[in-house]
């Protein structure tokens, strides 16, 4: 068992934070990681990744080597694009909706998620919602954390402890709120792992789920999704631009 | 022992020399080295460990090397470059040796993520005739440096442990050792060993010399280098540090040729000798300069073996390694990636934070040196060497810490007219203090401005030793004209009124100095200044 990931973002995003949270599960499973960063220059603003490798057995390179990443985790949609060549075609990308417009020209927001919706596999996260799902408009990065953990050798379990031990101290409610969008990034990654294996596009599976309130969204019904994504309304509904509306509310209009 | 422990390797570096017992760390802040100093500097109070930011290296090296005289352990932490600063100390601490272990943990950065360029430390090793480890992960960063201040203290010799980013930079678990308590202080008696007049000096230099062969057979025989045999002898590898992860990477872990690994120099030469002889040719794969490789060549190479590598082309001359490289200049297989999904991707280069002084305070410069046409401000390191680009397009050089004020002298010597040095708080007190007192002796027709946002922040925004009113204090004790210095606070809103000043001052003919000062806002966020 292998799993390589590219982390990306702009600097001051707090992918590091991601990383160490991975890094302490890997650890608490016993199992061997190594996690390459940058620090310094590029982080003011900058583009910036880091690496985590994450195996059953020792790893030799800090360094994911390209065409065999297994997962690129991004904060920010863009920056996806300038590790591709580092995942393999097998490979699953886990991104955030929001883009992060430091640039002057920053592309079109509409063809920047396009361009990831094109992509064989890819889970778009709207993780500014899922965080105020769960009262915690800072815990973004835990939404995505969540995300990515079906498609990692951890359990949602595995993050507790840590969890417990970075937001204790600020009270009870910080780490449920935390636990709770962990759970909620979880039941977004764990649909659309589902859906894809069914193949469904990727695509379909997003763009319906980035209409669902985040709170509804539930794996157990990924079977209802895909059947309603045959229905007569599908179609439009996921092609008209608007706001989230409950599973249910989503599911009928598809049917 | 303790649990395992997720570090990086400039944190395993930093646990193991407090584990080792060192009752001082010093150094000067240089990614990627200064997490190392920040990590001792986290349990200093509670380890009872000396730990204060040094104003440079050379400083920081000589700190150290008094507290080794005092019979006491320590470390030194810099980036590559910043060994120059602290050359003269180092290449003279070699000749006085060491009587509490003093280890120099000095971190190059190949491929140059955060520096000027990418020298490799173990060229200063060899120079001074010292041992050097180098690890290859983060638990061997941990044993290394542990056994290094042990080493420095058998030879009697400061010991380099050199690190390079991906290392310093990337973290693992590691199983600490046991503790051991710091030394009693236990000054050194001797007047003779740590005076280098001619006289001394020539006994010492032939007491280091004698030396060698001991440090050879230790190097010889040495837990780190290692020679690995496989089934074929067509082709034998001789690799250093993190350069054999790669190697492995590129065989999956297994490679089928003699494998001879660098972790202690000096270079064992028996142990190169073998691997020469089992072979028909060495690729030699370094992370760094081809120093193997060099030595392992000579002047004509050896009769009826290949040796290939970065001097023949077979790996890139320049920039770091990676698992990639490695696997295609050795005709392995290599995966191929997915492509971009979108057309065009623009890069994101790191830029001063918004609401940064540094940017107001170009903004007034530039305007205000816009009545001579053609703009030149010689500039130094530091967060504010983003101004070189678009749109502040603010400074046209940045070579060493302090060559700023040194570098705009020399062209105002020259003629250059008008002439400006931009330099930050920190890197003043570094190394821009001698320049400018050297340039005030002679009433140099310059302006040098010293941003002074209280802090060092290219670095995470450490403490700076230089600012406020003791930074004017520093500057009029030079001998600066007090009516030539002028303290403004960069601010849009009077930037009118502030470009006046510094126009006023470029105008005059001799020596002025303005001080920017305004606090970095990141450093204000953090609560540091
Ligand atoms: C000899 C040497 N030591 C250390 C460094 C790393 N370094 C680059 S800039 C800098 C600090 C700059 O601080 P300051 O001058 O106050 O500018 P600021 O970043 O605060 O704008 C350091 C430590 C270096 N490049 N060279
Ligand atoms: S860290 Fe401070 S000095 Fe550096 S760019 Fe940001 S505000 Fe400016």
């Amino acid at each position: 068992m292998k799993t390589d990931i590219i982390l990306s973002g702009v600097g001051g995003q707090g992918i590091l934070t991601i990383a160490f949270v991975l890094d302490n599960a890997a650890l608490s499973r016993g199992l061997h990681f190594k996690q390459a960063e940058v620090h310094g220059m590029s982080q003011r603003g900058g583009a910036v990744y880091s690496y985590l490798r994450i195996a059953d057995r020792p790893i030799w390179s800090d360094l994911v080597p390209e065409g065999q990443g297994d997962m690129i985790l991004s904060v920010e949609p863009l920056e996806v694009q300038r590790y591709l060549h580092y995942l393999s075609r097998e490979g699953v990308v886990i991104s955030n909706t929001a883009p992060h417009k430091n640039i002057p020209d920053y592309p079109e927001e509409a063809a920047v998620l396009s361009a990831l919706l094109d992509l064989p596999r890819c889970v778009l996260v709207d993780a500014a919602a899922i965080a105020a799902a769960g009262r915690q408009p800072k815990a973004q990065n835990m939404a995505m954390v969540g995300a990515a953990t079906p498609f990692l050798p951890f359990d949602l379990a595995d993050y507790e402890p840590f969890v417990r031990r970075l937001f204790e101290a600020k009270g009870e409610a910080l780490v449920q709120g935390n636990l709770a969008v962990l759970r909620m990034g979880w039941n977004v990654g764990r649909t659309v792992q589902q859906l894809l294996t069914q193949g469904v596009p990727t695509r379909q599976v997003n763009s319906f789920l980035l209409r669902v309130t985040p709170e509804t969204v539930d794996p157990d019904r990924a079977n209802e999704v895909a059947v309603a994504l045959h229905g007569p309304g599908a179609e439009a509904f996921l092609q008209e631009a608007g706001g989230k509306m409950p599973l249910d509310a989503a599911l009928a209009r598809c049917r | 022992m303790g649990d395992r422990e997720v570090w990086l390797g400039d944190e395993a570096v930093a646990m193991a020399a407090v584990h080792a017992g060192i009752s001082g760390v010093y150094g000067y802040p240089g990614t990627p080295s200064t997490e190392i100093f920040e990590a001792v500097e986290a349990v200093a109070l509670r380890e009872g460990i000396h730990a204060h930011w040094s104003a440079n290296e050379k400083v920081a090296y000589e700190e150290a090397l008094g507290m080794s005289f005092a019979g006491r352990r320590s470390i030194v932490t810099m980036k590559h470059v910043g060994l120059n600063v602290a050359a003269d100390a180092f290449m003279n601490s070699a000749v006085t040796g060491v009587h509490g272990g003093l280890v120099l943990t000095v971190a190059d950065d190949p491929g140059m993520h955060s520096s000027q360029n990418e020298q490799d430390s173990r060229y200063y090793a060899h120079f001074a005739l010292v041992p050097c480890l180098e690890p290859a992960d983060q638990q061997q960063a941990y044993e290394m440096t542990r056994e290094a201040l042990d080493l420095s203290e058998a030879v009697g010799l400061p010991v380099v442990l050199r690190l390079v980013t991906r290392l310093a930079h990337s973290r693992a678990s590691v199983l600490p050792g046991p503790r051991v308590p710091q030394k009693p202080l236990d000054v050194w008696r001797d007047p003779m060993t740590f005076t280098l007049l001619p006289q001394n000096a020539r006994i010492q230099y032939r007491r280091l010399t004698e030396k060698q062969a001991d440090l050879l057979h230790r190097s010889e025989t040495s837990r780190w280098n290692v020679l690995s045999d496989g089934p074929r002898h067509d082709r034998g590898f001789l690799v250093n540090g993190i350069a054999w992860n790669y190697l492995m990477e590129a065989f999956g872990g297994e490679c089928p040729h003699p494998v001879l690994r660098i972790g202690q120099y000096p270079v064992p030469v028996d142990l190169m000798r073998s691997l020469v002889e089992r072979v028909e040719e060495v690729v030699v794969v370094e992370e760094g300069y081809p120093f193997l490789e060099e030595r392992l060549r000579g002047i004509v190479g050896i009769p009826g073996k290949a040796i290939r590598g970065k001097l023949d082309g077979t790996l890139p001359r320049t920039g770091e390694l990676n698992p990639t490289i490695v696997a295609a200049s050795l005709g392995l297989p290599v995966a191929q990636g997915l492509r971009p999904t979108l057309g065009e991707v623009p890069g994101r280069p790191p830029t001063l934070c918004p609401g940064c002084s540094h940017t107001d305070s170009f903004l007034e410069v530039r305007e205000a040196m816009k009545p001579y046409g053609d703009l030149r401000v010689f500039s130094d390191i530091g967060c504010y060497t983003l101004g070189f680009y678009s749109p502040l397009n603010a400074i046209h050089s940045c070579v060493d810490m302090g060559a700023s004020i040194s570098m705009a002298a020399g062209a105002a010597h020259a003629g250059a007219r008008p002439v400006v040095a931009a330099i930050g708080d920190s890197t003043f007190a570094h190394s821009g203090i001698t320049p400018l007192l050297t340039a005030i002796r002679q009433n140099v027709d310059f302006t040098v401005v010293i941003l002074d946002n209280g802090t060092v922040a290219m670095t995470g925004t450490q403490k700076t030793l230089a600012t406020g009113e003791d930074l004017d204090r520093i500057v009029l004790g030079l001998g600066l004209d007090p009516d030539h210095l002028k303290v403004i606070e960069p601010h849009k809103m009077r930037a009118e009124e502030q470009v006046a000043i510094i126009r006023r001052e470029i105008e005059y003919p001799g020596t002025s100095v303005i001080i920017a000062r305004r606090a970095c806002v990141q450093a204000l966020r953090r609560g540091v200044v």
